[in-house]
């Protein structure tokens, strides 16, 4: 989906893990082993078509968090997006117009530049494709898109921005997209302690969070699907979560294997977004290790060969909590702009 | 990417327009496929080899070529026959980063 001026490049450089001297044998197998396919890309990628500007960024920005962009003016995408948690809101599942209780838990926006398929189910490739959705389905932002370019041209102050953005292109859904989705891609979680251990510094975690690494990428088979510096493959499975949302197999009802499939949610920051699953069920991290350690709730055939009961003993699956806490960076404070009149 | 060549038997059994139908192998390794694209000639099959330490469902949405292999365990193989010339976006619908394009002629 993407290339362009990206320069995400460099995962092939060696990295020196200086964790020899201080390492103490106690894991089943080494974690530098594991720790080289984890490390942070340098750059952002925005596609050809879409490269990034200041301006664009700032555009976006303010497209969203401007609750005009909602039939009601009430419901902004930070509205249930919202930076204070995590780039989601807390629910087991979103409100959305008139407080309708929708049919998932909010996604994150975090680190979506990188992802190739977009929403809980994958029905929008790309950001620009997902950026307006939201704002026009009747039972979220309620907003038709021909009203919604109408009452930005009705603010006058958001014209500059747009003419600066994108110059000679004016307010249309394709410059609105494309600005949100810029906005989109800088929402990128900072650097968390398991970086820090990733980058060298063998103190940076403690014992427990590297044996729950271990862990992660060996018996309980967490690797499996959350892989790679997002901790997601981006691919869609059945992890036994009971009900009957089938997810994915609704988009492509001729496949079988996504019949109740989900996208893998990045795990960058988990310890902020209870509670968990697409549908909220979960309450706590350590209800979720529970979940997976039984092999998920709901056996049926799509379910994927990597959810299996596990045997994971309560000190195991304390070290898998300790090490999923360290994938949360301290961020700094998110600045909301002025909205044009 | 490995090439086998399959002698068909008996004209009969031979696409309109050529005389040997070849098999090209792509393998399905770390969630990739073993090679970006692939140029074939009409009626060559490719075989689909799941080399890797999960299940994958190779499937192609392009028009002229649509198929699902359904899901492939670890270790199967399932072979698709090219019909038509064109370009064909090939990808896993479990992993949708895995992307194999067919061009035929």
């Amino acid at each position: 989906m993407v290339s362009g001026v990206a320069r995400i490049g460099v995962l092939l450089i060696a990295v020196s893990f200086a964790l020899e001297a201080s390492e103490p044998a106690a894991f089943a197998a080494e974690p530098k082993a594991y720790l080289s396919s984890y490390k942070r890309p340098k750059d952002i990628p925005f596609p050809k078509d879409n490269l990034h500007s200041q301006a664009r960024e700032d555009l976006g920005r303010t497209l969203f968090f401007d609750p005009r962009l909602s039939g009601s003016d009430w419901i902004s995408c930070a509205t249930c997006h919202n930076p204070a948690l995590s780039w989601g809101d807390g629910l087991p599942k979103g409100l959305g117009h008139g407080m309708k209780v929708l049919g998932r838990r909010t996604p994150t926006i975090l680190n979506l530049a990188w992802g190739e398929l977009m929403m809980w189910d994958g029905r929008a490739d790309s950001l620009e494709a997902q950026a307006l959705g939201p704002v026009e389905a009747e039972g979220e932002m309620n907003l038709p898109l021909d009203q919604m370019i109408g009452k930005l041209e009705g603010m006058s102050s958001y014209k500059p921005l747009f003419d600066k953005a994108y110059p000679g292109e004016g307010i249309n859904k394709s410059t609105i997209a494309k600005a949100i989705a810029t906005f989109e891609r800088t929402v990128v979680s900072g650097e968390a302690p398991f970086d820090r251990w990733v980058k060298g510094d063998a103190k940076a975690v403690t014992e427990n969070a590297k044996r729950g690494f271990v862990l992660f990428n060996e018996k309980a088979l967490c690797s499996q699907c959350h892989s790679g510096w997002r901790f997601t493959d981006d691919s869609f499975h059945d992890i036994g979560v009971a009900g009957d949302d089938i997810g994915r197999g609704k988009i492509m009802p001729d496949f079988e294997v996504l019949q109740g499939a989900f996208k893998t949610p990045t795990l960058r920051n988990v310890d902020h977004r209870a509670p968990y699953m697409h549908d909220g069920s979960e309450k706590t991290l350590e209800e979720v290790v529970d979940f997976y350690d039984k092999g998920g709730k709901q056996r049926r055939p799509t379910v994927s060969e990597h959810v299996k009961p596990l045997g994971l003993s309560g000190e195991e699956k304390a070290d898998l909590v300790a090490f999923l806490r360290t994938l949360t960076s301290r961020d700094k404070p998110v600045v909301i702009p002025m909205l044009p009149r | 990417m490995r090439m086998t060549q399959i002698v068909a038997f008996g004209l009969g059994l031979l696409p309109a327009g050529s005389a040997f139908a070849k098999e090209h192998i792509v393998s399905q390794k770390a969630k990739q496929f073993t090679a970006e694209e692939i140029t074939l000639a009409v009626g060559d099959t490719v075989l689909f080899k799941n080399e890797d330490d999960t299940s994958h469902n190779v499937f192609s949405s392009t028009e002229g070529a649509k198929f699902n292999l359904g899901i492939q365990k670890q270790g199967a193989e399932s072979s698709q026959k090219f019909d038509k010339a064109g370009a064909f976006e090939v990808r896993c619908a479990i992993h949708p980063k895995m992307k194999l394009k067919v061009v035929v002629k």
